[in-house]
């Protein structure tokens, strides 16, 4: 591998990110799947680095997954779209950035089908009057919240508690990324670092002291897919695809995976499990998986924050060989304590993957 | 643990794995399996082909995809009446290859 | 004769025809931006088919051409139209009014490391026909480990028929190129297996079918049709390819030892500035655009400027040759029409 190499694409696709001022919308799945990624997204840059970010409870579903399962035709998910704009021009924002990875492709894939066919835009405009009487400006800009972090990724390390050092070994930890398809596969000049081989993840592990694998079937799909998910007939499809990208990076050991998409941490996660109960297989070390993350539970974790208040009790695949190795203290007691020492259910465990 | 669905097979050829050793010394028997350039016409042009998907051309592809079963099933349905011999455009002696594999190919057939 | 004639380009276009104009008693100018005479194909070994030595061609044209007044290291600064001339002032300060300016500013070659996914660049085994051309000239390159080579792949079509690299254009060489090297390789390592990834294979010169039989029956490479979509590093430092084999209509994989990269040829930017300068057309290929493609190919639509070689399309080594004859004599003819 030449590092040089890619640096030089790197540079190729960089994109300006305005520094403040954001509208965010989150995800319709993640906070089901990650509670804590984004509930720590918004405690990051507002609580900690005092950035100005806005958030709606008017805000809905960007319509993207019913549009890329085929349910609803591309006028409906643009006129979806559009009220979220409006949401976004009532507040007095300009400026956009989307916890969702399909969301971000949407609304990319929206706007450039606007600049290529205005008409559609006029008409959309109308049906938004119509349906809701709003209208709305077109957002200056667009990010994902995970170009914010990659962005505020040196302030974090600044104030990090742990690097991602293994402190056993003293070696940096091998972290997996993991980009979602939406990100840049359709505009790869939208996302930092290109399609090929995308920075931001990159970027955030750099910073903070990882290092990064590039694995065979790096730029694989996560094996989520939508269709080959939620159609169960196809549900084989789904878990085979994660299996292939397992078995691709197993012999790099990974210490972790680090996501950006609400669907690769999950299917990647849960997968584990169900590899390991059918397959008899599991990837990490001593019978246990490779914790996936997201990229605000890595920052959390590497500012510092306590790991069962950042919700990594909902991982399938147990973090704790993770917390190990970073050297962040832990009580395993706590873990199933919700807000106010509230006592959560204790899941039953598996009965391959090794999960405490 | 039965969950209802499981790891689908793969259709996908990995060349690393596929074992050349008889096609090899096929190839050895008959130099010129390697000058077929499947442009079809012993497979339009066959008998057996559209009744029972005989295909000369699929038959020296999947040998060397390591999908010899395949290709000896294919083959049990020649009629070594010698029309895809005529039609070769690179001059392929089709019939000396058919038995050639029958003969190197011989576990398989059986 | 004392008429000027600009000769833009030391390759093997502008060389031929200098010596053919040599031969008719002119002394005509060449202008080379390098410091060497030759162009791309002095950095070629072996031409195809006969496996005839480069170095032999490129001398034995510098050696012909060698009463030329020939310019290296120079570039063509701006270019002036006057009444019935061009004013041409080069980057030594020197300027020349000639009523004859023959173009012989060839292609460039493809920059592989635009299609991002074959990872030219990035991943370790990975190298163009260029290079591998500079390894069969020097025996030094370190992607080329004589001990481990055991799989090698081929991929035809990089940047070339392709619309997203901005060049829809065959390359038309790096078929014949590809299989040329593809037995080189495995003269030098009979035991490796060699796979050609292809999307068609174009074997359209004298001799090009039967190299092909050749490399299919007596050396075994394996032709393979289907663009690599994929390229991507193991850990041991190996190349994976994924692409499809479209005559099976399966995916196929292959773990390679090295991959070579055919890149296709693409008109010079060199070229198009020139042409700019001199209020030349640009075809839709984003080549010099002649007067007419089958007729004159080799006259531009304005007076006195004249083509040869691959500066309008891409061409192999004897059909730039025969340009550059052709282009001589058309000069020769234009001069005695002036006078």
């Amino acid at each position: 591998m030449i590092y040089q190499g890619k640096q030089k694409i790197w540079a190729d696709y960089q994109k300006e990110i305005p520094d403040n001022h954001w509208f965010y919308v989150r995800s319709c799945i993640r906070q089901n799947f990650f509670p804590g990624a984004e509930k720590m997204f918004m405690e990051i840059c507002r609580g900690l680095l005092k950035k100005d970010f806005f958030e709606t409870e008017h805000h809905t579903t960007c319509g993207g997954i019913a549009y890329h399962c085929d349910t609803i035709p591309q006028e409906t998910v643009m006129t979806i779209v559009a009220r979220q704009f409006a949401l976004m021009t009532e507040a007095g924002y300009e400026n956009y950035v989307a916890s969702c990875i399909t969301s971000f492709g949407n609304y990319i894939e929206i706007l450039e089908t606007w600049k290529e066919f205005p008409e559609l835009e006029t008409r959309i405009r109308e049906l938004l009057w119509k349906a809701c009487r709003r209208e709305f400006n077109k957002p200056k800009y667009v990010a994902h919240a995970s170009d914010l972090i990659y962005k505020y990724r040196n302030e974090i390390a600044a104030r990090a508690k742990y690097r991602l050092v293994n402190r056993f070994t003293g070696e940096p930890l091998r972290a997996v990324e993991h980009i979602g398809c939406h990100y840049a596969k359709m505009f790869p000049a939208r996302g930092i670092g290109g399609a090929e081989y995308p920075y931001v993840l990159c970027g955030m592990i750099e910073s903070w002291g990882g290092n990064v694998i590039d694995y065979p079937e790096r730029r694989h799909c996560c094996g989520y897919g939508f269709r080959q998910y939620h159609v169960k007939a196809n549900r084989g499809y789904s878990l085979s695809n994660t299996h292939k990208k397992f078995e691709s990076m197993e012999p790099y050991h990974p210490d972790f995976i680090l996501t950006n998409c609400p669907g690769c941490p999950y299917f990647m996660d849960r997968w584990q499990y169900v590899i390991a109960e059918t397959e008899g297989k599991t990837y990490g070390e001593n019978g246990y998986g490779i914790p996936v993350l997201t990229y605000e539970e890595l920052a959390s974790l590497v500012l510092g924050y306590n790991p069962w208040d950042i919700g990594l009790q909902l991982h399938q695949v147990a973090v704790e060989p993770l917390l190990d190795k970073l050297g962040i203290e832990y009580d395993p007691k706590e873990k199933y304590k919700g807000l106010n020492e509230k006592e959560l259910m204790r899941p039953e465990l598996p009965g391959v993957l090794r999960c405490c | 643990m039965d969950f209802g669905f499981k790891l689908s097979p793969s259709s996908a050829i990995n060349l690393d794995k596929v074992d050349l050793e008889k096609f090899e010394e096929l190839h050895r028997a008959e130099p010129d399996v390697y000058k077929c350039m499947a442009c079809g016409s012993c497979t339009s042009t066959c008998p057996a082909n559209k009744y029972s998907g005989m295909s000369m051309r699929k038959v020296i592809l999947a040998l060397q995809r390591g999908k010899e079963k395949e290709a000896v099933s294919m083959m049990r349905n020649c009629m070594l009446c010698g029309k895809c011999t005529m039609v070769c455009p690179r001059g392929i002696n089709t019939r000396h290859l058919i038995l050639s594999i029958c003969r190197i190919y011989e576990e398989d057939v059986k | 004769m004392k008429e000027n004639i600009v000769i833009v380009g030391g390759g093997i276009a502008g060389l031929e025809a200098a010596a053919q104009l040599l031969e008719l008693g002119y002394k005509p100018i060449i202008i080379e931006k390098s410091d060497r005479l030759g162009g791309h194909v002095a950095d070629w070994n072996c031409l195809f088919p006969d496996m005839s030595p480069a170095k032999d061609v490129v001398s034995s044209l510098i050696a012909r051409s060698a009463e030329a007044n020939i310019f290296l290291n120079t570039e063509i600064s701006f270019v002036n139209k006057l009444k019935d001339s061009y004013n041409i002032m080069l980057s030594n300060g020197i300027s020349i009014i000639t009523r004859i300016i023959l173009m012989t500013t060839g292609f460039s070659l493809f920059d592989a490391s635009k299609k991002e996914e074959y990872g030219y660049g990035i991943y370790d085994q990975v190298m163009t026909n260029r290079d591998l051309e500079d390894w069969f000239n020097t025996g030094d390159d370190k992607r080329i480990n004589d001990s481990a080579m055991n799989a090698v792949g081929f991929v035809h079509c990089v940047g070339s028929r392709d619309e997203k690299a901005r060049n829809s254009q065959c390359s038309k060489v790096c078929c014949i190129t590809a299989i040329k090297q593809a037995i080189e390789l495995k003269q030098k390592f009979p035991d490796a297996m060699i796979y050609c990834f292809y999307m068609d294979l174009r074997m359209f010169g004298k001799k090009y079918e039967d190299f092909y039989i050749n490399a299919q029956r007596d050396y075994g490479i394996r032709f393979i049709r289907g663009r690599v979509s994929e390229v991507g590093e193991n850990i041991d430092g190996r190349v994976i390819v994924k692409a499809e084999d479209t005559l099976s209509g399966k995916p196929v994989k292959v773990t390679l030892d090295l991959l070579v990269l055919m890149a296709g040829m693409v008109c010079n930017p060199d070229s198009t500035k020139v042409a700019n300068m001199a209020r030349l057309p640009i075809d839709s290929d984003g080549f010099l655009k002649s007067k007419d493609n089958v007729a004159d190919i080799i006259e531009s639509p304005k007076e006195g400027v004249f083509y040869a070689g691959a500066c309008t399309g891409p061409k192999t080594v004897p059909e730039t040759l025969a340009e550059a004859r052709a282009a001589a004599l058309k000069i020769y003819l234009y001069i005695k029409g002036l006078e």
